[in-house]
């Protein structure tokens, strides 16, 4: 049995929904992100906002899912602010909807200056309306910079760690996130972020509190049963069942509970 | 925060054969990759192979921290905001010419 904290099943097909659930899958929640290419108006974003709190949950749940969602304009969008914006004016008459979790994914892709900006600007909207937060830190060589600027933000701002998701950390980052008292989630993609080995090492080094796995699964690269095979890789190299339970479903239950609107199928 | 008795839990006398086929097939890849760059005439100061070498250098360092000193030797070390995005995607490895520093 696993969740997956941070998967786009927009981009996925019905299929992938039926694995997921053969492998074990009782939950997932899936941040708004980038489609790929730019929204030419808010209007697009009005859909998209329906269409995860509208559709996807119907189509996870023919497969026993819980679905849930977070709400945001997306960093790779946020050089617009104008465009930005009027995006986050659509979001607070989203939020009371049942299924939604909070803000995400927010943080920075090119660390410049409007996506700090915007990123702030979704902080203060994420205190309005006392909403929990999924963070997404930069690709590659940005990471590290961008992780280092998206934790300042949030230590100005305030927020309380416990309630703050940072994801795709990686060897370079994990530590800095853990450290300042922040939830931290590992991406497990096949090129460009953790592989379930790495994954599996970082646990054995810097330890299995406040930390998850997540596919990320998305239209790029990416594999929806990640999670499962992370907890294979755990399992081949003798961990309990116990350890593997804590990082792919209890981890994930306790900091999403918090929500008050978290469900699992299997609860 | 570091496991102070960061140990996987494989055995010693089983960690190296159960990884060491797939890690040698990945080393011929890195390998056949920098043949290939050299066969085409690529300049050979690009600055992601040149970030390449010098990650290959921390190989041979000892530690059990070589993955994170891999990850920062591709990063970008500035600590400033850019002014503006100047693409979306990344690179791999920062380039020191970039406008950014
Ligand atoms: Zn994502």
């Amino acid at each position: 049995m696993y969740i997956d904290p941070h998967v786009h099943m927009v981009s996925r097909t019905t299929d992938d929904y039926e694995r997921m659930a053969l492998a074990g899958c009782v939950a997932i929640t899936e941040p708004a992100f980038w489609a790929g290419y730019d929204r030419s108006s808010a209007a697009g974003f009005f859909d998209y906002f329906r269409t995860l709190t509208e559709y996807e949950p119907r189509r996870a749940a023919q497969y026993g899912i819980a679905h849930h969602t977070w709400l945001c304009i997306n960093p790779k969008e946020a050089e617009d602010l104008g465009l930005a914006r009027e995006v986050m004016s659509i979001i607070p008459e989203f939020l009371e909807r049942p299924s939604v979790l909070g803000i995400g994914e927010i943080g920075l892709n090119k660390n410049s200056r409007n996506e700090l900006r915007i990123f702030e600007e979704h902080l203060e909207l994420a205190g309005r309306h006392d909403q929990m937060i999924l963070i997404h830190t930069p690709h590659l060589e940005d990471k590290l910079k961008g992780t280092r600027l998206i934790l300042d933000a949030l230590d100005d701002a305030g927020v309380d760690p416990g309630r703050v998701l940072v994801d795709h950390v990686e060897e370079h980052t994990v530590e800095l996130v853990l450290d300042r008292g922040y939830w931290a989630g590992m991406t497990l993609y096949p090129e460009t972020k953790c592989t379930p080995q790495r994954a599996a090492d970082i646990f054995e080094v810097y330890g299995q509190e406040r930390i998850w796995i997540n596919s990320a699964g998305d239209w790029g690269p990416s594999d929806p049963l990640a999670v499962p095979k992370c907890q294979q890789e755990l399992r081949s190299r003798g961990h309990l069942e116990e350890m593997i339970r804590k990082v792919s479903f209890e981890n994930p239950l306790k900091f999403l509970s918090q929500s008050g609107k978290f469900r699992t199928t299997s609860s | 925060m570091t496991n102070p008795d960061e140990r996987c839990p494989v055995p010693a006398d089983e960690v190296v054969g159960r990884y060491f086929l797939e890690h040698r097939a990945k080393l011929l890849d890195i390998a056949a990759f920098l043949d290939r760059v050299e066969r085409a005439g690529a300049p050979d100061d690009d600055f992601r192979i040149e970030a390449m070498h010098r990650a290959i250098d921390q190989l041979g360092v000892k530690g059990h921290d070589r993955a994170r000193r891999i990850q920062e030797i591709f990063s970008d070390p500035s600590l400033e905001p850019v002014d503006a995005a100047p693409m979306k995607g990344a690179l791999g490895a920062h380039d020191p010419e970039s406008a950014d520093d």
